[in-house]
């Protein structure tokens, strides 16, 4: 297995294992969406590697994690990823400011179709907070891109693709 | 090496394919809930996530045991002692009473109560969505729990299971928006259903008149209409009544009683419907091997329950008709695929 397939793995995995770790009660609302963070940086970095199909069954992943019906999560997470897919080119050489505000819209969006779903299915959550990991999600992405490049520059293989 | 054209069907044609999937996939768990198979598989790549999450949690209490001094252990057995002589002492009494029972319900021709199985589980300490409440236990498949059992603490009905993996199984609490759980005023026997609200704190339940003999305080038990709860368990008791002449039903809400979002500990309770298939491995009162703690509590559990039952069937067989014109809507627990 080539080393670049093993550090997305395990980034991953860091990133379901935050998703789920217990926090205080006063934080939970402001848990950024980590799984969606690391997987448009390595859609960004890595678009051969990393892509929709990934992206569609981490997302089945969250559903049965959070508890949700299958492809919920799994649909938004997918929709994302094919956006950053297409963009990879223009978000790379953007600044970490510009990508930080794509990032916000592009979580926006994830947010609000996991929202949708939940409405039709009946139970929305009623609160703005419900917003708030968009927002934080936003705030982290340049260390979130600054750890995940590093990590890629020294675990990686030395082609980037 | 990398080749130049990437092979494979494009970005956008597996975009579409997988939209596709995800809604029928989506349509298919919300209208059949047929897609446990998949759930399941998918559970156990998780369960490494959960198991490492988890972790540093159970290493704190192994640590809190193994460095606890030798004093404060001496001095918790005596305690724990002093409590299971006080509940075995209660629980000979309520066996006695039991059989009693039992006996004048046979006589009275009307359907034995048989007492329920239980399991320990425990709350695998992972957090999942925000606005749901759900929670993750240690107890699955293999240990014969089954979607839609009823998990109690020592306090009260705390939810029922809604997913059943190998190893893990997802439990719904009774605060979650979508369930419900059908209950009775064990005071009057007037029947209700207690609907989640989003908030650990209160119930609500509704379709109940004006007229209705309801106090703050009175306590709710399980009604066990709908057949999947057992009946007679504490569940919650009420708080506030509001009576807003110009609604049609009164606003009633009450605290749950079970510790929804502090318990570590939960019951798995099998109920008449769904015997457990091994025999009886766990018998919650006279099992030496069991850990402590948690056997108060579950005798305090199976205590609770038995005492409602005795009191509820007294009631019955003594002032049947006291029991209020039938207003509340009767429905099942919850649609518990969601």
């Amino acid at each position: 297995m080539e080393s670049n397939f093993k550090v997305v793995v395990l980034s991953l995995f860091v990133a379901f294992m935050l998703t789920i770790m217990p926090l205080p009660d006063w934080v939970v609302e402001f848990r950024p969406d980590w799984v969606t963070l690391v997987l448009i940086y390595w859609a960004m970095a890595l678009p051969a590697r990393v892509g929709v199909t990934m992206a569609w069954l981490a997302g089945l992943m969250l559903d049965v994690s959070h508890g949700a019906i299958l492809g919920q999560h799994a649909l938004g997470l997918m929709l994302v990823i094919y956006i950053v897919h297409l963009q990879h080119q223009r978000l790379r050489v953007a600044s970490l400011i510009q990508q930080a505000i794509v990032i916000f819209f592009l979580l926006l969006l994830k947010q609000l179709i996991v929202l949708w779903v939940s409405g039709i299915v009946g139970h929305a959550p009623v609160t703005w907070l419900y917003f708030m990991p968009t927002i934080t999600g936003a705030m982290l992405w340049p260390w979130i891109y600054i750890i995940l490049r590093d990590i890629r520059r020294k675990f990686g293989d030395r082609v980037n693709y | 090496m990398q080749t130049l054209f990437l092979q494979g069907p494009s970005a956008t044609l597996r975009m579409t394919i997988f939209v596709i999937i995800s809604l029928a996939l989506m349509t298919i768990d919300h209208r059949w809930q047929h897609l446990d198979a998949v759930r399941n598989t998918l559970s156990y790549l998780l369960y490494p996530v959960e198991y490492v999450v988890d972790l540093p949690i159970r290493l704190y209490y192994w640590g809190e045991e193994t460095l606890s001094t030798q004093q404060d252990l001496l001095d918790e057995n005596r305690q724990l002692r002093d409590l299971q002589l006080q509940t075995r002492v209660q629980l000979q009494k309520l066996d006695i009473l039991e059989k009693e029972n039992d006996r004048l319900r046979r006589l009275l021709s009307a359907t034995p109560k048989t007492t329920e199985d239980h399991l320990i589980a425990e709350i695998i300490a992972v957090d999942v969505d925000p606005y749901r409440h759900f929670i993750v236990l240690n107890k699955g498949s293999n240990d014969d729990a089954y979607k839609g059992q009823p998990i109690i603490d020592a306090h009260g009905v705390m939810g029922q299971i809604v997913y059943v993996n190998a190893m893990t199984s997802t439990a719904m609490l009774i605060s979650d928006v979508s369930h419900a759980i059908p209950v009775q005023i064990d005071r009057t026997g007037l029947r209700s259903v207690a609907f989640g609200t989003g908030q650990t704190d209160y119930l609500d339940l509704r379709h109940i008149p004006h007229n209705a003999d309801i106090r703050v305080g009175d306590k709710l038990i399980s009604s066990g209409l709908g057949e999947r709860f057992p009946r007679n368990y504490p569940v919650a008791i009420i708080t506030k009544i509001n009576r807003d002449t110009g609604e049609t039903f009164i606003d009633v809400r009450a605290e749950p009683l079970a510790q929804l979002d502090t318990s570590r500990e939960v019951l798995l309770v099998w109920t008449q419907n769904h015997e457990k298939p091994t025999p009886e491995l766990e018998q919650p009162a006279e099992e030496p091997g069991k850990e402590t703690v948690e056997k108060d509590a579950e005798e305090s559990v199976v205590k609770d329950a038995v005492e409602k039952a005795v009191e509820e069937s007294d009631k019955e067989v003594v002032k049947e008709p006291v029991e209020e014109p039938e207003t509340a809507v009767i429905m099942e627990p919850a649609n518990s695929g969601e």
